[in-house]
This record gives structure tokens, sequence and C-alpha cells, in this order.
């Protein structure tokens, strides 16, 4: 490769060689004009994957300033490697969700690795010390052997990275449908915990400042992943496979506590990650919002490689490195500091005045490009949209309640369901104990994780029902939000702030810009009445195979904050006698439902409705009756509705049952509907005073000692199910699909 | 008394180990860096779960040849307690201070669950505190716990009462005679493969590893505090 010729400026110009690195003409035009001149191949390889979708946002950015970023709780919003929201006491919480999907679409188990290990180090970037992950991750049906494939490697992937590093994965969220057949989506998150006075920055400040590279040497993998990332998948998409990287989670393990460690040094002036393009965004984005430049000489980055260009060195994304800066003359410390860990910390460069990227290689200036241009100056696109004719076709759809015959097979039906069906296949195979921290293990509404020493607890949830939000966008948006949310309350904590992953299709096509626009407008509001501002995200575009987009998958993060330890509440019911209550009205609503996905075999209609104000007041009152301590379980009503909430509160509760007598008079409305902002809850008998003042529910039933569900209506029997089979149905389903 | 967690590149039960000591068991305890060259001071010596060295090679091959190891087999041959639990029995292996192997599980997949283990022996220094033929629940966490070795070694682990735990019920692994635990022929080094550092504390499910913390203290209080 080392004996390749570069093209020259003037053929990249003439041989158009920049539209082959993702460049478009008039971006082409742009650059001559930043630099007066013509670009060489290096700078045109800066710009192209700078100014990549993935790196820029350029496509998304005015959809992102919707979003609420602010609020007294939020230290630090969207632009750095993670945002953080305070949690009193001198402690904060820092978070991000991030995307792997294209590289896990062709190389699944690396391309999910790496997306572990990717969010880890942007949530350690900050100075925070991972203390979980979650992840949110969408397949085709699990009837044919590629998506088994897929799916096997992406958790295989997950849990090689995540175990070995020793941070537990603690929740997360599993669903199916065609739409993702060809696209698969891994999004993962990643939380830390960090002091105030811990918190970095990645600024280059400093005229004269050392930086250094740390961690693994770079070599020729990942090269234009972020340009990659940025397109459709198409057949041809395996072509693209050294376009994915390799993890090494023990080389991340050792990066993680060195510069854990150099965080307590006041020899450090900034830290970034080395992701997404690598050396490239890191220095000019370093160098950009500090508003200086960076020179670093070439000849001096750590290569496993012989005979890389300035071109590969520069745009390669080979993992578990970070490039730092520290005052100059405490150079040695810090490499004695790394080397405890085996690991290389080398100066190669300066931070100079003159706001300038200037790369120097074999003693020659390959490239000399404006750092703001490269990390601030990309175009910003105000993409068409236009309402798709799909939307108004569903809007004007009459209610349609699916049709049921059988309430006790069509329950033990939904929960072999995979999208609700137990995820224990997949769990049993991360370490979601290391650390010993956690409370509520993967399975519950929302993971929790206790703070050591502290009486505190994070809560913390990733949602998203893209059925609805195929259906209506903008309801979708507000109802992932309202879900993450009532998951967090229903573990006993407060929502803090989100991050999200917008998983959409190809913004250059209107409709699928009008799903993002809508999708975010909701998602804002949402965020607003609930008080949970945007702290951070990622934004996935492109995810389409041979030009069929994925359902609109904005994916939220949400940390919530519990007060005390004693308030965390599970969803499984607890002992014989207590009382079952359900809150929030149920209406006849099976648009995007699994009843509809399951007796119709496609999604149509409207999605369920939501008045965030009742969103609101509900998840107040049932978060006050925790607090008051009048609650055993809290458990809220997703997909399948009241039946599987029913269910799944008595599965893992150790041979308990349920009578519980429904009052609507369409039974499969009562049962199976996905109305919004419902809880399921039990109580203690003499609790019941209490309870009743704090929230406004319906006395539904109680739990029995006999391991039979009961629902009825009145002298009707509707279902009456030994919840041994209901639950052999649950946790068997996804195994038998996977045989 | 005072504990020793070693610390190896990739150990990442560390802190759990040495919470398990310090919160929970009350006792003192230091994190002491692979490369140190002496364990003088310590009482006993924990070595905990993890990736070691990435597991690269195989689990625990290249920790095996840590400057530390040296000092463990001192403090071994010196009959000071020796745990290695997960990562750190699979060292322990390596080094040849317990018996046998370790292969993949049967499954071929990472597992992590809380289990239920049998006490075997509640004779040793490390399950003096259980009823005999107890039933408790330890989670595990790993990819390779399927312990081996051959037909002599377990007649004499056998002869020897050094099996400590076995797995009750379903075997996790694969395990060779549902093995779980074992211990040296003098019985001061343990290695297992649960986790009993991340049961000992009942806000996170359960507290039934502490008392192997526990008999490792009162063990040591009887032979070292003469007359309190």
């Amino acid at each position: 490769m080392s004996l390749m010729l570069e093209p020259s400026p003037e053929q990249i110009k003439t041989e158009e060689i920049y539209k082959q690195m993702g460049v478009t003409d008039e971006e082409f035009a742009m650059i001559k004009g930043i630099l007066g001149r013509l670009p060489n191949y290096t700078e045109t390889g800066l710009f192209s994957v700078m100014w990549s979708e993935h790196c820029s946002y350029k496509n998304s950015k005015p959809v992102l300033k919707r979003f609420p970023t602010s609020g007294p709780q939020v230290l630090q919003g969207p632009g750095e490697g993670a945002g953080i929201v305070d949690i009193g006491d001198g402690q904060a919480v820092a978070f991000k969700i991030e995307s792997h999907n294209h590289p896990s679409a062709i190389e699944p188990y690396q391309g999910a690795a790496t997306g572990v290990g990717g969010i880890i180090r942007d949530v350690f970037s900050m100075g925070a010390r991972p203390i979980a992950i979650l992840n949110s991750l969408r397949f085709g049906e699990l009837d044919n052997d590629r998506t088994k494939y897929l799916f096997k490697e992406v958790v295989a992937g997950i849990a090689g990275y995540g175990n070995c590093i020793g941070i537990p994965t603690v929740g997360g969220e599993i669903a199916f449908d065609p739409s993702y057949a060809g696209n698969p989506l891994v999004n993962a998150m990643c939380v830390g915990l960090i002091n105030h006075e811990d918190i970095k920055k990645g600024q280059a400040h400093g005229v004269g400042n050392t930086v250094m590279y740390v961690g693994a040497k770079t070599g020729r993998d990942g090269i234009h992943g972020a340009t990659f990332a940025s397109e459709e998948l198409t057949e041809n998409s395996d072509e693209k496979r050294p376009a994915v990287q390799v993890g090494d989670p023990f080389m991340e393990k050792l990066l993680l506590e060195a510069c854990l460690e150099l965080i307590q040094s006041d020899a450090l002036v900034g830290i970034q990650d080395m992701g997404a393009a690598g050396l490239a965004s890191s220095s000019a984005e370093m160098a950009s919002k500090a508003g200086s430049g960076i020179e670093m000489n070439l000849d001096l980055v750590p290569q496993r490689e012989t005979g890389m260009t300035a071109y590969e060195m520069m745009l390669s994304e080979s993992q578990e490195r970070m490039l730092i800066v520290v005052k100059k003359g405490r150079e040695q410390e810090i490499k004695d500091l790394f080397h405890k860990y085996d690991l290389e910390a080398v100066a190669i460069g300066v931070v100079t005045d003159d706001k300038m990227l200037r790369l120097l290689h074999k003693g020659e200036v390959v490239a000399n490009v404006p750092a703001d241009a490269l990390a601030e100056d990309a175009p910003v696109y105000h993409k068409p949209s236009s309402e798709p004719s799909y939307y108004r076709d569903f809007q004007a759809m009459e209610v349609k309640v699916p049709a049921v015959e059988n309430y006790g097979e069509t329950l033990t039906n939904l929960l072999k369901q995979p999208t609700i069906a137990s995820k224990e296949w997949v769990y049993d195979q991360y370490d979601y104990m290391v650390r010993t921290s956690t409370v509520v293990a993967p399975g519950s509404d929302a993971a929790v994780v206790r703070i050591r020493g502290t009486k505190k607890a994070l809560a913390m949830t990733t949602d998203c029902n893209a059925r609805y939000l195929y259906l209506d966008p903008e309801t979708g948006g507000k109802i992932a939000v309202a879900e993450a949310a009532r998951n967090i309350v229903c573990s006993g904590g407060e929502p803090l702030a989100i991050t999200d992953n917008l998983n959409f299709g190809n913004p250059e096509k209107p409709e699928i810009f009008w799903q993002i626009e809508k999708a975010a407008d909701g998602i804002s509001e949402a965020c607003v009445a609930l008080n949970s501002p945007v702290i951070g995200g990622n934004v996935s575009l492109y995810n389409e195979t041979n030009g069929t987009a994925i359902y609109p998958t904005p994916v939220i993060g949400m940390v919530g904050l519990i007060k005390d330890t004693q308030h965390i509440t599970t969803q499984s019911f607890k002992s014989a006698g207590d009382l079952i209550y359900v809150l929030g009205e149920t209406k006849a609503e099976f648009g995007g439902s699994e009843l509809q996905k399951m007796v119709e075999g496609s999604i149509t209609g409207q999605a369920p409705a939501i008045d965030l104000e009742v969103e609101k007041a509900y998840q107040a009152s049932v978060l006050e009756a925790i607090r008051a301590g009048v609650v055993e379980s809290a458990h809220d009503l997703a997909e399948g509705g009241l039946a599987v909430a029913v269910a799944e509160s008595l599965i893992g509760s150790n041979g308990l049952g349920a009578k519980v007598n429904i009052e609507i008079e369409n039974a499969t409305v009562a049962l199976f509907s996905e109305s919004q902002s419902r809880f399921l809850l039990s109580i203690k008998p003499e609790n019941k005073e209490t309870f009743e003042k704090i929230v406004p529910a319906t006395l539904l039933g109680e739990v029995t000692d006999s391991a039979v569900l009961t629902i009825s209506q009145g002298e009707k029997i509707l279902v009456n199910e030994q919840v041994d089979s209901l639950e052999a149905a649950w946790r068997g389903a996804i195994p038998c699909l996977l045989k | 008394m005072k504990f020793a967690v070693i610390v190896f590149p990739g150990s990442n039960c560390d802190v759990d180990m040495f919470h398990a000591v310090k919160d929970e068991l009350g006792e003192e305890v230091e994190y002491v860096w692979h490369d140190t060259d002496s364990l003088e001071g310590y009482d006993g010596i924990l070595l905990p779960g993890g990736f070691s060295y990435g597991d690269y090679l195989r689990t625990g091959a290249i920790a095996r040849f840590s400057n530390v190891m040296k000092e463990v087999i001192k403090a071994a041959e010196a009959g000071k307690p020796v745990l290695g639990v997960c990562n750190g029995f699979q060292i322990l292996l390596e080094a040849g201070l317990l018996p046998g192997a370790m292969r993949r599980n049967e499954s071929l997949k990472f597992i992590c669950k809380p289990v239920e283990l049998k006490v075997e022996n509640n004779e040793t220094m490390f399950s003096s505190a259980y009823d005999a033929k107890e039933v408790i629940s330890i989670p595990i966490a790993h990819g390779e716990g399927n312990y081996y070795c051959d037909e002599q070694t377990l007649q004499e682990l056998k002869a020897n009462n050094q099996i400590v735990f076995t797995y009750n019920g379903t075997n996790p692994n694969g395990s060779l005679e549902n093995i779980a635990g074992i211990t040296n022929k003098q019985g001061n080094v343990l290695g297992m493969m649960p986790h009993p550092e991340r049961a000992v504390d009942e806000l996170l499910g359960g507290a039934d590893g502490l008392k192997i913390f526990k008999s490792i203290v009162s063990q040591w209080r009887e032979a070292n505090v003469v007359n309190a």
C-alpha cells in the first residue's frame, strides 16, 4: 500500500476522487474556498470524514436544535464525550448512548464489541468511572439463519467486551421486526459516576502545551468508518468490512484505569477519545473547542503496521486510543503513569495559537487546515420534508379491535412473542453483577445500580416502541420518552435527563426527514413536560437496505435518581393478600400493538394517544406513593397491555397467583390494549387508605398463593392459566426460536 | 486480620473483593499490584476474578508468571489462607497450587447467574462457618469454569476431602463431578468458580458468600490470637 502513489490535488479534482469519499461537488468547492487552493489527498480525507453526517450532523443539526438541553441539574449538555447531570453531594452522573449499526450489520461481533468500547471511552474521557452499560437492539424476525447469526453474534460481542472490561451490562431492550432484517440496530449506552471537581473536557488549551497520544497503536482498521456509517447499506456493503474496527477490551481496561488515574493529575489539560474519524476528529475538535491550533508530527504516532500514510493514520479508527493535552514539561510523569499499565504515551505535537490543524510527515507539511473548518464549519442542510401518504391513510383509519376468541391462549401466545418474551438467553451471557452494585438486574422495568457509600441509587433504562413511531412519529416520540420515565418511576426513581440515539433511514428522502422532524418534536415536548432534558446522544441515519428504511427508532436512554435504596421497587408481586391496582385509563388502542402484529400480521392505524399532563401527574403520584413506602410492586403497562403486565408481575414471584376482575365491557380492550400512561401496582391491604389518597388508581384484584392467574369479567372467567405454563411459554420462546 | 487483594492487569473483581472484606467483613484489606516483590504483613491472600491479561493464550496462563506469584506460592507454602475466585481459581490452577485444569463451559457461552452450591466439606478454613451439606446461593460469571482433572487426581481430591463446593441441581458449566471449588491437600488454598464476594449484601440479593470470609477470619483468630 505504501508504494501506491496518492493522487495529486489536480487529479482529485479532475477525476472527482473526492466523490468516492462521500464529498459532494458543492462541498468540494467550499473546501477549495476555505483553503484558497485545492486540497491534497490527506486534506480531502480529513474534510470527508469530519463533514460526514456521523461527525458533523450536517443533516440533523436543524432538528437537534429543537431539543431542550438545559435545566438546573445539567452540568454538561451535548457537545462533549458525554452529558453530565448533578445528583447531589458533589456527585454527578455522566452518560451517553451511541450506535454501531452499520459495522454490526456486516461484522456483528466486532461491530457490537467496538460499539461498547467506544461508548465506554466517551464516558471515561469525561473523567467519570463507568458503572453500567445498557443497550438497545433491533433485529429482523428470528425465522432465518442470517438474523439468528446477527442476533447471536451481536450479543456475544457485547458480552465479550463488557464482561472482559468489567463493567456490568445491566439492562436494555430488544425488539424484532422485519424492517430491521437487513439493517439491525446496535445502540450501546454507558453510565458513569464522577465528582464535580473531576469533570474534564476535550479541549486543547495553552499554547506550547504538549499533545500526547495514549493507548493502542494505530493500524489500518476502520479507515473511513464514519463515512461508511453515513451511507445506505447495499448488497455490496460486505466490501466495506475493512471499515469495521477490531476491539481489544483488555487494552481498554488498562486505558480506563490509566486515564482515571490521569484525571487526578493537575498536569492534564484536556482529553478526548479517538472515536469516529480517530486522530482527525480528536485533534481538530480539541483545537476548535479551545480556539487554538494543533501541530502534530505523524512520524511519532505509534503504528502497528509499516508504511502507513498520513491519510491512513488520520482516518484510522483503531480502537482503545485517546488524545490528551498536558502541561509543557510534565510529559515524563504522564509516560510513567501509563507505563505502569504497559501502555504507550507519546508526545506527538503541540498546541499552537494559529487555529490550524497542521500535520507533518517525513519532513513535509502534509496538511494545513483551519481546525474550525473541520470541526465546526461543515455545511448544514435543511432537507426538504414531506408528510408521507401512508401517514394520512393510517390517521384516517377506524379503530379496529383485533379478533380474539380464547383469551388465555392469546395471553400465552403474546408471552411467546420475541419482543415480549424473556431475554434471559441474552442477559445470562452478560456479567451484570461485576462491581457488586447491581440491585435490580436485567428483566425489570429499569435496572438499578446503587452508589456505594451513599443511600442513593441510579435507575436506568432504554426504550423505544418504533411501531408507534412508524404510525405517528410525533406521538411515538412522546411515548418513547414517557415510557422511559415511567420505567424509572416504577423502580423508585425520579427522571434526571435523557440521551437519545436517533436511528432513521436516509434523510435525503423527504418522507424520512419528516419522520425525523416529527419524532424530534414529540421527544422535545415530552422532555419539557417530564423535566428531563437531552444531554447528549447520537444520530444514525441512512439505516436502509437496498432502499427500504427501518422504522423510525429514536432510542431513549434515561437515568433517574433514587434518593434512598429503600425506595427501590420491582415489578414482581411480593405476597399473597396484596391488593392489585391499575392506574390510568384503558381505551380501544391497538395501532402498533403486539396483539395487532400477532393477529393481523401488519402494523396499521393510529398509535395510542398520550396526554403528557396526565402522564406527568400519574408518574408524580406513583413516585410519591413509593416514597411513602406503600407500594410493594410497580410495573409499566407496555407491549401486550394489562394481561401481559399481570403475567410478568407473577413470573419470578415464587409461587404466587392473582385474581383480577375487569369491568371494561370489551374484554380484548381490557386485556390487551396498549393505552399509555398506565401502571400496575400492588400494595399491602393495611396501606389501602394511604395509597388511595395518593394514587387515583382502580382496584383490580389481589395476589393469591395458588400460582394461577385468573382474570374474570363479573361472573365470566376470561383467563385461568397456571403461572408455571405462562412462565414456560415466556421463558422458552427465544431459546426455542434459536434452535 | 489483614488481607491482600492481588491486582493483575485485567483483574476486574478486585474492587468487589476489597469492599466485601472492608465493608461487610470489617477487616483490613489492601490492593497489591502484580509486580510487587513481597506479601509480608498480609495474613490472607485473595486472587480476584476478571480477565487477567485479557484471558489471552489461556485463562490465567500469563498471570501465573507475574512477579507476585512467587510470593503467593511462598504464602501458600507458609500455610496462609489463599483464596482464588473465578479467574483467581484459574490462575491457581495454572500456577500449580491446585490440581486440574479449566475448559470452556459446555454451552460455549459465558454464563452469569446465581446458582445453588452444596457445601461438601465444612471442615476447611474456608467453610467452617457453614453447616455440613448446607445448600447456599452464590452467583457465577464465567466462560471457562468447566473443571477437569484426571481420574487419579479426582480420587485424591475425594480421599483428602478437597472438594469443598459442588453445584447443587443443574451443573451450569459441565464440570467434573459438579465441582465448583477445591482446596489443595494442605487445605489452605481454595479455588472456586462462584463469586462469594458478590454474595455479601442482602441489598444485592443475598449474603451466603460472607461465611467464606468469616470462616477464614475465625480460623485465623483461633490460630493467631492467643487468649485475646
